[in-house]
């Protein structure tokens, strides 16, 4: 049968393939809106600083488009390959909501991407910015979806099941399962911010450099008020989400809180550090608040939290890590706040685009987003275990029979592939960043278009203009 | 009796499938014809006649995968883990190539041959693993308790790599009479001058394919010889040779669009010849598509939605091609 060294080769492998997409989308989401919202300000105000801000990050929201389809291809294929009998299982849920994610998103993205990013002196103005209203529309169904998917396999309602196998029967009840609209909320939610912060330091870059334009203002400033509003509504929402993870899976909470047994009637403490030990049922070195985790977690000061030791132990999440990975998620959430609240005050001493200490720590904050995500996701889906489908079926019932060796191989050839090119891919993002935005970058954009000298590749060769101009020994050599 | 699910989306998978290979497969062909043109310009002019419209082709590769999914999981878990490193091969060569298409105009001049290699293998491997794929789910997997019960390289017979060769043949008519329709000038004449043996050596493939499957498989030698299946079967073949006939001739009188439609009949036929052989399984030799059904909940609930956007679907594809239609040339006076 199925070794346990193999089954933790198929879960290294889905979680090294879905971390690196999911960086991707994460931006795409939160830039499409961006770039959005740029072309409505352009349209209302008639400032070119809109306009010029919208053509710089569109280049680098087509590289990075481009990464998140190849990227989300495997995923497509990886639950048949890998986690066949998951698929067999649950297939008659989750294919359907897949389908619809393709059918009803990737249409959307794909219908009006090509306009949005090549058709800006081919249609109207309204026309190109419904373009753009649409592709940011596509990434957030994309989100509904496969939220819905995954939230299905947390707080799975709405079936019966019939010969081992589960059979959809109210497919409102599946899709608004009761994790969902918390965590689609969350998703989004940190999408957007994560976005601002990776905005915000491509801006304080530039200004530590003494590049100083509107442009490279204008885009510190809006980074700096979505970390303002948006990063503590974000603090909200996740609180929510606690509660209702509370609800329903009480014992990924106990190990998000390294939290093992109560005492007596006594309230739950908040353990804010420690190292909390799988097989010796305890959390080392803890450093603890009495009476907090009551206080965040039941809203009171006499509740308890439920405890691990309240699970058999076959059915507990792995405490060290998710313990872990849930304070890096939040630890960065505060520090963002941080940042937020930081922003505000040099604004209104007029010192937001000169001051040296905030410039450099907001751009240190650049991946936090995506770094928050990735912790986030990781305390959510290892909180699941040790159920693939929360309650129904097991991770480790949920795998296809493959060898050690077969999953070996094909781990190892996706960490090389991966890093390598999407690591380039990085690099030419990275790039464009450094480029830019300049005053008068939307100026004389390429019409391009059919049978014209240079027909405009889509998605990502939307990024040649700008980097044809840095490097003309491309051209030379091309041509 | 209500409305056969199963039925409409055998239908519509088969299209889907239908719609990747003949849609993918000129980019891929193009990929696989890279190294017969070593011209920087000419490689470029290849690139940019499917850089604007690959990434929607390959959407239908996805739409394919999550329709069988959602309307058939018994088959989608099945021939997904059965087909393991064969897919996991083509993805990653789809991968390769995928990035190859816009990092190459991106590289620093020093880099760029390095993406040109990453296209030629990144076609090559995912075609060549498509075709693998191909063969061996044409061989047939080997269920027990509704899962892959065979080895891990069952696979890897000489039926499914000659089918492997054979696809990489297809796919390189494909893109070899795709160029000839979107460019013009030197590079055109060359792949006129590749269409003729190209064209003969699928013909061969064709051949073998055709002799070789109901030879080594009773059930499809059945499904074409017994009477009266032979007499309504019998255009199919014979088509191909009117078909192929006119493709050559098409070839040399320098035609600019015949040749391309002409190898997508020729794609169709082949494909039908497939349907033939292998209908109403999914997960030959002998699951069927009922067998192997969702819950009519699921199929349902997918159909609505399907039937109301897949048209949509369908005209955005046709105005993308539309709007990119005409000859690719040399990018003059551009330096």
């Amino acid at each position: 049968m199925f070794g346990s060294e193999a089954l933790d080769l198929a879960r290294m492998q889905f979680a090294f393939t879905i971390s690196f997409h999911i960086i991707f989308p994460a931006i795409t989401i939160g830039l499409a809106s961006y770039l959005a919202v740029l072309e409505g300000l352009w349209l209302k105000t008639n400032e070119a600083v809109y306009r010029d801000l919208y053509h710089f990050w569109s280049k680098i929201f087509a590289v990075n488009f481009g990464m998140g389809v190849v990227s989300g291809l495997v995923m497509a294929y990886q639950f048949g390959t890998n986690w066949s009998r998951f698929s067999d299982f649950a297939g008659a849920v989750t294919g359907p909501l897949l389908t619809y994610e393709v059918l009803t998103a990737f249409f959307l993205e794909a219908g009006f991407l090509g306009v949005m990013l090549f058709g800006w002196n081919r249609v109207g103005r309204g026309l190109h910015f419904f373009s753009t209203v649409m592709v940011a529309l596509g990434t957030l169904v994309s989100t509904f979806w496969i939220l819905a998917s995954n939230s299905w396999m947390q707080t799975p309602q709405g079936f019966e099941i019939i010969d081992g196998r589960v059979i959809p029967t109210d497919w409102l009840a599946v899709i608004f399962n009761p994790s969902f609209p918390y965590r689609l909320m969350h998703m989004a939610t940190a999408a957007f911010v994560a976005t601002a912060f990776f905005v915000g330091a491509s801006a304080a870059w530039h200004l530590l450099r003494g590049r100083d334009n509107p442009a490279i203002r204008k885009m510190l400033s809006m980074a700096m008020w979505m970390a303002l509003i948006v990063a503590p509504i974000q603090a909200v929402i996740g609180d929510f989400h606690g509660l209702n993870t509370l609800k329903h899976q009480p014992v990924k909470i106990a190990a998000i809180e390294g939290h093992w047994e109560n005492v007596g009637n006594e309230p739950t403490p908040l353990i804010l550090f420690g190292i909390p030990d799988m097989k010796a049922e305890t959390t080392h070195f803890k450093l603890e608040i009495p009476a907090l985790g009551s206080l965040i977690l039941t809203h009171s000061l006499d509740k308890q939290v439920p405890a691990m030791k309240d699970f058999p132990p076959e059915d507990r999440p792995n405490s060290t890590v998710v313990f872990w990975s849930f304070r890096i998620m939040v630890g960065l959430g505060m520090l963002m706040i941080f940042v937020g609240l930081w922003s505000l005050w040099l604004r209104k001493r007029g010192t937001l685009y000169s001051s040296r200490p905030f410039l450099h720590l907001t751009l240190w904050m650049g991946p936090s987003g995506l770094i928050a995500i990735l912790a986030g996701w990781f305390t959510t889906e290892v909180g699941r275990q040790p159920w693939v489908v929360y309650g129904l079926m097991r991770t480790a019932d949920g795998a296809s029979n493959h060898s050690y060796a077969q999953l070996g191989f094909t781990l190892i050839m996706f960490v090389v592939v991966y890093f390598a090119l999407f690591g380039a891919g990085l690099g030419y993002m990275m790039r464009l960043v450094r480029k830019g935005p300049k005053t008068g970058e939307g100026d004389g954009v390429n019409p391009g278009g059919p049978g014209q000298p240079r027909t405009p590749a889509r998605p990502m060769s939307a990024a040649k203009d700008d980097h044809d101009t840095g490097d003309v020994s491309l051209n030379k050599e091309g041509h | 009796m209500g409305i056969d699910l199963s039925l409409i989306w055998a239908v519509i998978i088969i299209f889907g499938v239908m719609m990747y290979v003949v849609m993918d497969g000129f980019d891929l062909g193009i990929g696989i014809l890279f190294p017969f043109v070593k011209g920087e310009q000419d490689r470029d002019v290849m690139m940019n006649t499917v850089a604007p419209v690959w990434d929607g082709n390959e959407t239908w590769l996805v739409l394919g995968g999550a329709g069988l999914f959602g309307a058939f999981p018994l088959a989608y878990s099945v021939v997904l883990s059965a087909l393991y490193l064969p897919l996991m091969l083509m993805l990653i060569g789809l991968i390769f190539r995928g990035v190859a298409f816009e990092f190459r105009f991106k590289a620093k001049a020093d880099k760029r041959h390095l993406w040109d290699k990453a296209f030629i293998w990144g076609s090559l491997t995912a075609t060549f693993f498509q075709g693998v794929a191909l063969g061996a789910f044409i061989e047939g997997f080997k269920v027990v308790d509704r899962q892959y019960a065979g080895g891990t390289l069952d696979w890897l017979t000489p039926f499914s790599l000659f089918s492997g060769l054979g696809l990489i043949v297809a796919y390189a008519l494909l893109g070899c009479t795709w160029l000839i329709m979107k460019t013009e000038g030197k590079l055109q004449e060359q792949m006129h001058n590749l269409g003729r043996p190209l064209a003969l050596v699928l013909l061969l493939v064709i051949g073998i394919v055709s002799l070789w499957t109901p030879l080594a498989y009773p059930q499809i030698g059945e499904r074409w010889f017994s009477l009266p299946n032979l007499f309504w079967f019998m255009p199919v073949p014979l088509l191909v040779l009117v078909t192929f006939y006119g493709l050559l001739q098409a070839v040399k009188r320098n035609a600019h669009y015949t040749p391309f439609l002409l190898t997508l009949v020729l794609i169709f036929l082949g494909y039908s010849g497939l349907g033939i052989s292998l209908w109403p399984n999914i997960i030959p030799p002998s699951i069927s598509i009922w067998d192997a059904a969702a819950p009519p909940q699921s199929q349902g609930f997918m159909l609505v939605g399907t039937l109301f956007i897949l048209p949509f679907i369908l005209g955005y594809t046709f105005w993308s091609y539309y709007v990119f239609r005409g000859k690719v040339t040399h990018e003059h006076g551009y330096h």
